[in-house]
């Protein structure tokens, strides 16, 4: 199981790419962290997932 | 009059910096225009997928995003914050916030000097919000930050110049700009911080819960110009006692 901003889902063995097409998250305004190192975007398709991974999916939001 | 904001080595002709928080998308873009803000905070939160909509997509070309570290309560939670802002690929300044105390959102003077040091060294342009203490303002600045922004009161509390005597020490002592943030709740106080010599104001709840935002945007806005212009100027002298007539004495209904 994988940790997705705090929710476990069963996506481990999948590649970044392969997870976040069964997701809609819009890929030009998120920035992903896994395992607290960020992961490039031009690495999407060569992360593959682990058990026990944590991922952080972020975005802005509005704050002051 | 040439009368530039430069942080970081970045030229600004406003100095308000505006908050996006605890208002709707839809009303940014007034907002920006009607503060005639350059620069406007953000802040870095977990993704989600239910919202289509991206604050991104309100925010006028040209502006200045300013990502903030909220919801750090250490310097490697700010840092870990900064890095993520920077990779969403909108600039590297960053306005370092800390804090510790969840009741009154005091920032952490120690940790955020930690962090603007980390930071600068990695070529951020760190803003660090601060308790407006002399000798704090003096180790941010020792570590690299780009200027120094006390709170004037707890944030959204809109309650003014609580620390204006501990303001008014920061901009006398210190080099970097003097950026007044968080408490300020009305354009009179916004003026009245400028006056004594702040660099530029940052304001977010004060518009936020204003009956008539970008109305409350064109008043900061005019606050904050007035009040530089008075500083600018030098303001007239306060007598200790007595009066000075503002007309020529002639006398002649006596003489």
């Amino acid at each position: 199981m994988v940790k997705v901003n705090g929710e476990l889902l069963p996506v481990d063995g999948k590649t970044l790419s392969e997870y976040l097409e069964t997701t809609s998250f819009d890929i030009r305004r998120i920035v992903i962290e896994r395992n607290e190192e960020i992961v490039s975007k031009s690495a999407y398709n060569d992360v593959i997932l682990q058990d026990g991974d944590i991922v952080e999916v972020v975005s802005f939001v509005g704050g002051g | 009059m040439d009368d530039k904001l430069i942080i970081g080595g970045h030229e600004f002709n406003s100095r308000f910096i505006l908050g996006s928080g605890k208002y709707s998308l839809n009303l940014i873009e007034a907002a920006v225009r009607d503060a005639g803000a350059e620069i406007i905070t953000l802040a870095v939160r977990r993704a989600n997928t239910k919202e289509k909509e991206n604050i991104l997509d309100f925010i006028p070309e040209g502006v200045t995003l300013l990502p903030n570290t909220s919801g750090a309560r250490n310097a490697e939670e700010a840092v870990r914050i900064a890095r993520l802002a920077r990779e969403l690929g909108c600039g590297n300044f960053v306005k370092v916030e800390i804090m510790r105390d969840a009741k009154y959102l005091l920032p952490d003077n120690a940790e955020t000097i930690r962090a603007t040091e980390i930071l600068a060294g990695e070529g951020f342009v760190v803003m660090p919000y601060m308790y407006p203490d002399l000798n704090a303002a003096r180790d941010l600045v020792n570590a690299g930050a780009a200027t120094i922004m006390p709170l004037a009161a707890p944030i959204g509390s809109n309650k003014g110049l609580a620390t204006k005597e501990f303001i008014q020490i920061l901009i006398d002592e210190i080099d970097l700009p003097i950026i007044v943030d968080a408490g300020i709740g009305k354009p009179s106080q916004a003026c009245e911080a400028m006056e004594m010599g702040a660099a530029a104001i940052m304001a977010n709840t004060a518009l936020a819960t204003a009956g008539n935002l970008p109305l409350m945007a064109a008043a900061f806005r005019q606050a904050v110009e007035a009040g530089r212009k008075a500083y600018l100027s030098g303001l007239g002298r306060v007598l200790a006692r007595g009066s000075s007539a503002s007309d020529p004495l002639t006398g002649f209904l006596r003489d």
